[in-house]
């Protein structure tokens, strides 16, 4: 048995990843996909506290994260496939018309 | 027969405004004349009507109210629209929408050739509806609401041709001068309403003898005087008038000489309770009303324009009326508003149908000798030169004679030494006037000359009634007769009524002779010297005014009141206004508004620098949110 708190660490590692990725990285699909790290990383967390508590209640919150990842998924891929046509890049540093 | 109707006599002239305003475009220049003149000549009959009904009722009761409705009601105090008819407002509605009526028509033939034509009779009868509220208003607020009513039209008839700077000016200058008498007249009120409770000749009158005292009434009375000064054109209000003769001739006659300037003489007459229960306040407007008729005359010696000389004559003669006022004789104000309103509307139509016969000439240096040209119009200013300059059996010398006989009755030899001196000057330039203008030898100019026609008879006809008027209107106040004249004794219920019963100095009968004499030789020596000085030998009139230079420069300039008010009114107030607009408002009010602008421009100016646009940004931001709130509740 893995303790919790690996398990905790790692879903923080996992967590500050996706952050950085999100902060650091020009690429639109890149940051979509670390935000997806944030959410899985979210995802472990629940996992492993619904296993330490022997509760469902923390498996269930997973299937609906998972639901609203794969929504906002086709949401964003579709905007990002609008935003590459419109302009011809992904990258979000050349797309900054909404400021004051 | 029983209702008087009186609503309905400025009600006509109010109707005939929103027809021509309506649909005056329809009914073209003949319409617009039955409708002008129609309203205003059937309102003169309803008067009529109105006034034989009062006649017909015993002495004691004539005192004719009519309430309409209630205008407001404030606590205890209302205002009502409603209207009276007594002695005095009847003589007031007869001059107005008799004199009216005639000068509408004559209106019709002066103003025949001006593109304005509808305008003009629009404004005229709005003037006539005003007036007649006025005369009509059983308390002093309607009377107020008619005062207005009459600046206004004024105003818009001075400025009648305002394409003409000269005419916008003056027309501004009136409504300008007139609004500081107003003001007066409005602190009058209030002080009336403080004291009394009430606006209503009747309320106030009974009121006053009681609750006001001393000072205050002095005050109040002061105060409508004030405001009698600026609508009658007394020192030191009166010098719009000169400047209204920039308007057409019919208005000159209407409003500038027989009507509106008359109305503070009116409104003085209606509260002579007040004015009897102040002495200083009736002093003081008799030696107003005496420096004015002396000043006003001696200007008019030195204007050559006719209309001027007409206008100078007017605030002339208005102060002969104060004078009567203010020596506690209301009646004979009122008697001489009466013939004056007859002589001097015809002195200025007769003067409108010579302007209009010499092409709009109006400098008397290019006229004379017109006698047999325009036979007519020479003839009725004949009538009215010898009415003013109170030649006897015309109507001027019973009113001018009762002002002055008045006058020495109740002891103010000074007032009547002055009204005698102006009488005389009164008589000089009038003759003067008609000298320079119908004998002689002609100094027209060539085209004058060849253009110049007696007026139509739609001009010529009321002249002669006016002529008629001049003469026969005085017979209603011939001297020595007992227990006083028709006209005085017409007026008795007004005057004596309340608890001031006014003092009467009888004066024993030769005394009155001897003061009749005194002013029949100063006008016969008025009109000689004039008729010597400029027909018989004209070198006279050139030598006396090089010998007296100085003197003429001072008349010719007005005695530069003009100027001096300029210097010490207008001037300064310029400067105030100007410093108003240059630091006040554009520095301190411009300022704070802009102010608040910039303020706000400069703060979002600096929180729009957080706003990049990029996502980035956005999201450490949105990261350093979270470790802030998660380092905040770890704690």
């Amino acid at each position: 048995m893995i303790p919790l708190s690996w398990l905790i660490a790692l879903s923080a590692v996992v967590f500050v990843i996706g952050v950085v990725g999100v902060l650091v990285r020009r690429n639109a699909l890149v940051i979509f996909m670390s935000i997806e790290l944030m959410l899985n990383a979210a995802n472990l967390a629940f996992v492993a506290f619904a296993s330490h508590m022997k509760s469902l209640d923390g498996q269930v919150f997973v299937f609906f994260v998972m639901t609203v990842a794969a929504a906002e998924v086709a949401i964003g891929l579709a905007i990002i496939v609008h935003l590459f046509r419109l302009r011809e890049t992904v990258f979000v540093d050349e797309i900054h018309l909404l400021k004051g | 027969m029983h209702l008087p109707l009186l609503w309905i006599i400025p009600a006509l002239p109010l109707a005939a405004v929103l027809m021509n305003l309506l649909i005056g475009d329809r009914l073209g220049k003949r319409g617009t004349t039955v409708l002008a003149c129609g309203s205003v000549i059937a309102a003169f009959a309803f008067a009529l009507r109105a006034v034989l009904h009062l006649a017909a009722l015993p002495e004691a009761e004539r005192h004719v109210e009519e309430f309409c409705w209630t205008w407001m009601r404030v606590g205890d105090f209302s205002a009502d629209v409603s209207f009276l008819l007594d002695p005095l407002s009847a003589v007031m509605v007869l001059i107005v929408t008799g004199v009216g009526s005639l000068i509408h028509v004559y209106a019709t033939g002066y103003m025949s050739h001006d593109p304005s034509f509808r305008r003009f009779f629009l404004y005229l009868n709005l003037f006539m509806f005003a007036m007649l509220t006025l005369v009509l208003a059983d308390n002093y607020l309607l009377l107020f609401v008619g005062w207005e009513g009459v600046g206004l039209c004024s105003y818009l008839l001075i400025g009648f041709w305002y394409e003409r700077p000269s005419a916008a000016e003056a027309g501004k200058k009136a409504f300008i001068v007139n609004r500081i008498g107003d003001f007066g007249f409005m602190l009058g009120a209030f002080m009336l309403i403080g004291y009394t409770g009430s606006l209503k000749f009747d309320l106030v009158f009974a009121a006053a003898p009681h609750a006001f005292t001393g000072a205050a009434i002095t005050l109040a009375t002061l105060l409508m005087f004030l405001g009698a000064t600026g609508k009658s054109a007394q020192i030191p209000l009166f010098t719009w008038l000169p400047d209204a003769m920039e308007g057409p001739t019919p208005v000159s006659a209407l409003i500038h000489a027989a009507t509106m300037v008359t109305a503070g003489v009116y409104m003085l007459a209606r509260s002579h309770i007040l004015f009897e229960l102040a002495p200083v306040s009736m002093e003081v407007v008799a030696v107003i009303g005496a420096a004015t008729a002396l000043m006003a005359a001696t200007i008019g010696l030195a204007q050559n324009d006719i209309k001027r000389v007409l206008a100078y004559s007017t605030v002339s003669q208005l102060g002969y009326m104060f004078m009567a006022c203010g020596v506690g004789a209301f009646g004979a104000g009122i008697f001489h508003v009466m013939t004056h309103a007859f002589f001097k509307a015809l002195l200025f139509l007769g003067a409108g149908s010579v302007i209009h016969a010499l092409s709009d000439e109006q400098d008397m240096r290019r006229m004379g000798g017109l006698a047999p040209k325009l036979p007519w119009t020479h003839a009725t200013m004949a009538v009215a030169t010898l009415a003013i300059a109170g030649v006897p059996f015309f109507s001027g010398f019973f009113s001018k004679d009762e002002i002055l006989s008045s006058a020495w009755a109740s002891g103010h030899y000074g007032i009547w030494a002055v009204g005698i001196l102006g009488a005389a000057l009164t008589a000089f330039y009038m003759t003067r006037l008609y000298v320079l203008t119908f004998r002689g030898s002609s100094r027209l100019s060539h085209e004058a000359e060849h253009h110049l026609h007696e007026s139509p008879p739609s001009m010529i006809a009321p002249l002669v009634v006016l002529a008629v008027l001049s003469f026969a209107g005085g017979y209603v106040g011939m001297p020595f007769q007992e227990g006083g004249h028709a006209f005085e004794r017409w007026l008795r219920p007004v005057m004596e009524a309340g608890d001031v019963v006014p003092v009467h100095h009888e004066l024993s009968r030769g005394a009155e002779w001897a003061l009749i004499l005194v002013s029949v030789l100063v006008a016969f020596i008025g009109i000689g010297g004039a008729f010597q000085a400029y027909l018989a030998s004209p070198g006279i009139a050139t030598s006396l005014r090089e010998r007296f230079s100085g003197l003429y420069r001072v008349l010719d300039h007005k005695y530069w009141v003009d100027e001096v008010y300029d210097r010490l009114v207008v001037q300064p107030f310029m400067a105030v206004s100007v410093w108003l607009w240059r630091v006040w408002d554009s520095l301190v009010i411009d300022g704070l508004v802009n102010g608040v602008g910039y303020t706000l421009e400069l703060g979002s100016g600096m929180l729009k620098l957080a706003q990049t646009g990029f996502v980035g940004t956005y999201a450490l931001w949105i990261a350093l949110g979270v470790i802030a709130l998660f380092l905040h509740f770890m704690r």
